[in-house]
C-alpha cells in the first residue's frame, strides 16, 4: 500500500514537472470544447444538460488516453528505469497499480477542468445535476477502462508508437463491440448468448447507461472488472518482459 | 567472516543461448569482489539475477541468507544495486530521486534529511542537487546512481560498472568511497578496467561465455600470467653474448630471450621454469660473472595477459 502510494505520487509529480501534463490538458480541453460546441451544437440544442459534451467523450478518449498510457511501461523499459524501480523493495503489482492510479487521477484532473461547461449549463438553465454527476463518473470510469487497456499493451513493447497504435485499435474494438460493426462479425454464426456477452463488453453501451443518469451496478462492475483484469494481465506482462 | 552474497549454480538461457551457465560464488562481509569478463560474457545477466530483476532458469541467489526468488522484497531490502548504465528517472532531480528512494526504503523524517545531506556531501552532488538528472554529465549521473545504491547502508552492494564513463579523478573518488565502506559490507562490482581490480578488489572472478574461468586474489591471478616472475635485464649490446651464455646456466631458468633496447642497449628476458622466483640466483650470477647489468627488475605479470588468455581460450 505504502509503496503503491509512493509510486503514484512520484508519477503524478513527474506528469506535472514535464510539459506532458500541460499539453495533454490543453489539447483535451480544447478538443472537448470544440466538439461540444461545434459538432454537438451545445447552445443550439436548447437543452439544459451536458449530453453534447458526454457524447464525444469516448471518441476523445480513444486517442488521448492511449497517448497517455503508451509511455507507462514502454518508456520505462526503454530508458532502463524499470530495472531501477523493480530492484527497489517494490512489488510488481504495487508498481502497476501505482502507475495506473497516477495516470487515472491525471485524467480525472483533466476531466474536472471541464467544469466551466457545467457552470454554463447551470447559468443557462436548470439541469439535473445528478445526471451530470453520473455522466462525469461514467466518463472517468470509461477513461480508466481505456487506460487499463493501454497500460497493459504498453507492457508488451519498448516502442511507444507500437503501444499507441495497438492500444487505439484494442480500445476501438472494446468501444464498438455493441455496435453493428463488431456485432456483424459474430451475428452470422455465434449463438445469441455469445453475441450478447460481446455486446455487454461495449464501452459505449455501458457509458450510455451511466451518462443518462442510470448508475446501474452492472455498468460499474463492468468498468471495475475490466480495470482489474487488465491490470492483472499487466502485472504478468511486466514480469514476463522484464529481461527482454 | 560470514557469507552475505551467495550465487548457487545460477543459470540463465535466452532461447538457444545459455547466457549464464552454472555460476557459483560467494562474497563475504568485508570483501570487494571484481566481476570481470569480456562484453557479453554474462556479467550483467548474473548481476540482474542476484538483484532479483531477472528470473533464474536454475540455481538460486541469496542475500544475507534470504532467497532472492522466494522472498524478493525482503532480499532487496538488504541490497544496494546499481544497474548497468545507472538508469534513473531523467526528469527528476537528485534530491527528488533520492527522496523517493529513501521513502520506498522506509526512511522518514529527520533520519531521511540527515542521510540525504550526508550523501550530497559524500558524493559531491551539491552543484547538481536541484537539476534534472537528464541534464547531468555522465559522471554526475553515475554518482546519483551510487548514492541511491548506498542510501540505506545495505549489507550487500552489487554495482554494475560503477566507474564506467568517469574521468580518472572521479574513478579515484569512487574507488576511495568503495574502500571506505567496504569493511562491513559484501561488494560485487563488474568492470572492464583491470587496474581497478588491483586497486580495490580482494578477489577477482573472471567469466567468459557464461562460465567462471578463474576465481582468486589479483596476486594469484597475476601468477598465472605468462611473464610472471620473468627477470628483465638491460645490458650494453657488446656484453649481450656473454650475458646470455651465463644466464642460461642459472638453476631453474627455462630460457633467455633477447629484445632490442635503445641506445645500444639490449633487453634480456630471463624466463623461469614453472614460475619460480629466480631473481636471487640471477643477481648472484651477475655478481659472480661481473655482468654489466644496467637495470634488473622482476615482472609480476599483467592481469591483462591473464584476462586475455583465459577469456579467449575458454
Amino acid at each position: 500500500m505504502r509503496t503503491t502510494f509512493l509510486i503514484m505520487r512520484r508519477e503524478l509529480e513527474a506528469y506535472f514537472t514535464s510539459p506532458l501534463a500541460y499539453v495533454f490538458i490543453c489539447i483535451f480541453l480544447a478538443l472537448a470544447g470544440a466538439l461540444t460546441f461545434y459538432l454537438g451544437g451545445f447552445l443550439e440544442r436548447g437543452r439544459a444538460d451536458l449530453g453534447a459534451f458526454f457524447v464525444f467523450q469516448p471518441w476523445l478518449y480513444l486517442f488521448l488516453v492511449p497517448a497517455l498510457g503508451m509511455r507507462l511501461w514502454a518508456e520505462e523499459r526503454k530508458s532502463g528505469s524499470l530495472e531501477f524501480l523493480l530492484t527497489l523493495p517494490v512489488g510488481t503489482a504495487a508498481a502497476v497499480v501505482g502507475k495506473f492510479l497516477a495516470a487515472w487521477i491525471f485524467t480525472g484532473v483533466a476531466l474536472s477542468l471541464t467544469f466551466p461547461l457545467w457552470l454554463t449549463v447551470n447559468y443557462l438553465g436548470n439541469p439535473d445535476n445528478g445526471v451530470i454527476l453520473a455522466g462525469y463518473l461514467g466518463s472517468w470510469l470509461m477513461a480508466g477502462g481505456f487506460l487499463a487497456i493501454s497500460s497493459c499493451v504498453s507492457a508488451l513493447t519498448k516502442n511507444q508508437v507500437i503501444a499507441f497504435v495497438a492500444s487505439v485499435a484494442l480500445c476501438f474494438v472494446f468501444m464498438m463491440s455493441g455496435l453493428e460493426l463488431v456485432q456483424g462479425a459474430f451475428a452470422g454464426w455465434a449463438p445469441a448468448a455469445l453475441t450478447d456477452v460481446v455486446a455487454s463488453f461495449s464501452f459505449l453501451t455501458n457509458f450510455d447507461a451511466i451518462q443518462n443518469g442510470v448508475v446501474d451496478a452492472r455498468n460499474l462492475v463492468f468498468f471495475g472488472s475490466l480495470i482489474v483484469v487488465s491490470l492483472t494481465i499487466n502485472v504478468a506482462l511486466v514480469e514476463l518482459n522484464k529481461g527482454a | 567472516m560470514d557469507v552475505l552474497l551467495e550465487a548457487d549454480r545460477l543459470t540463465k538461457r535466452f532461447g538457444a543461448l545459455t547466457a549464464v551457465d552454472d555460476v557459483s560464488f560467494q562474497v563475504r562481509r568485508g570483501e570487494v569482489v571484481g566481476f570481470l569478463g569480456p562484453n557479453g560474457a554474462g556479467k550483467t545477466t548474473t548481476m540482474r539475477m542476484i538483484a532479483g530483476y531477472l528470473p533464474v532458469d536454475a540455481g538460486r541467489a541469496r542475500l544475507c541468507g534470504v532467497d532472492v526468488q522466494q522472498q524478493p522484497e525482503r532480499a532487496r531490502a538488504a541490497l544496494g544495486y546499481l544497474p548497468e548504465g545507472a538508469p534513473a528517472y531523467g526528469e527528476m532531480t537528485p534530491l527528488g530521486l533520492l527522496t523517493f528512494v529513501a521513502q520506498v526504503r522506509g526512511l522518514d523524517g529527520n533520519a531521511r534529511q540527515e542521510r540525504l545531506r550526508e550523501l550530497r556531501a559524500y558524493l559531491q552532488l551539491d552543484a547538481v542537487w536541484r537539476r534534472p538528472i537528464e541534464t547531468l554529465s555522465k559522471g554526475f549521473k553515475r554518482r546519483v546512481g551510487l548514492a541511491q545504491a548506498i542510501l540505506h547502508d545495505p549489507d550487500v552492494l552489487v554495482l554494475d560498472e560503477p566507474t564506467d564513463g568517469l574521468d580518472p579523478n572521479q574513478k579515484f573518488e569512487v574507488r576511495k568511497l568503495l574502500q571506505t565502506i567496504a569493511p562491513d559490507k559484501a561488494i560485487l562490482i563488474s568492470t572492464h578496467i583491470l587496474e581497478e581490480v588491483e586497486a580495490v578488489c580482494d578477489r577477482a572472478i573472471i567469466v567468459a561465455r557464461g562460465r567462471i574461468v578463474a576465481d582468486g586474489t589479483p596476486q594469484a591471478l597475476q601468477a598465472r600470467a605468462i611473464d610472471h616472475n620473468v627477470v628483465a635485464l638491460t645490458v650494453p649490446a657488446d656484453a649481450a653474448e656473454r650475458s646470455l651464455e651465463e644466464l642460461r646456466n642459472v638453476a631453474q631458468v627455462a630460457s633467455v630471450e633477447q629484445q632490442p633496447g635503445s641506445n645500444g642497449e639490449l633487453l634480456l628476458l630471463v624466463r623461469p621454469a614453472n614460475g619460480a622466483d629466480v631473481l636471487p640466483a640471477v643477481n648472484a650470477r651477475i655478481r659472480e660473472a661481473a655482468l654489466p647489468a644496467l637495470e634488473v627488475s622482476r615482472r609480476r605479470g599483467r592481469l591483462d595477459d591473464v584476462f586475455r588468455t583465459l577469456t579467449r581460450a575458454a
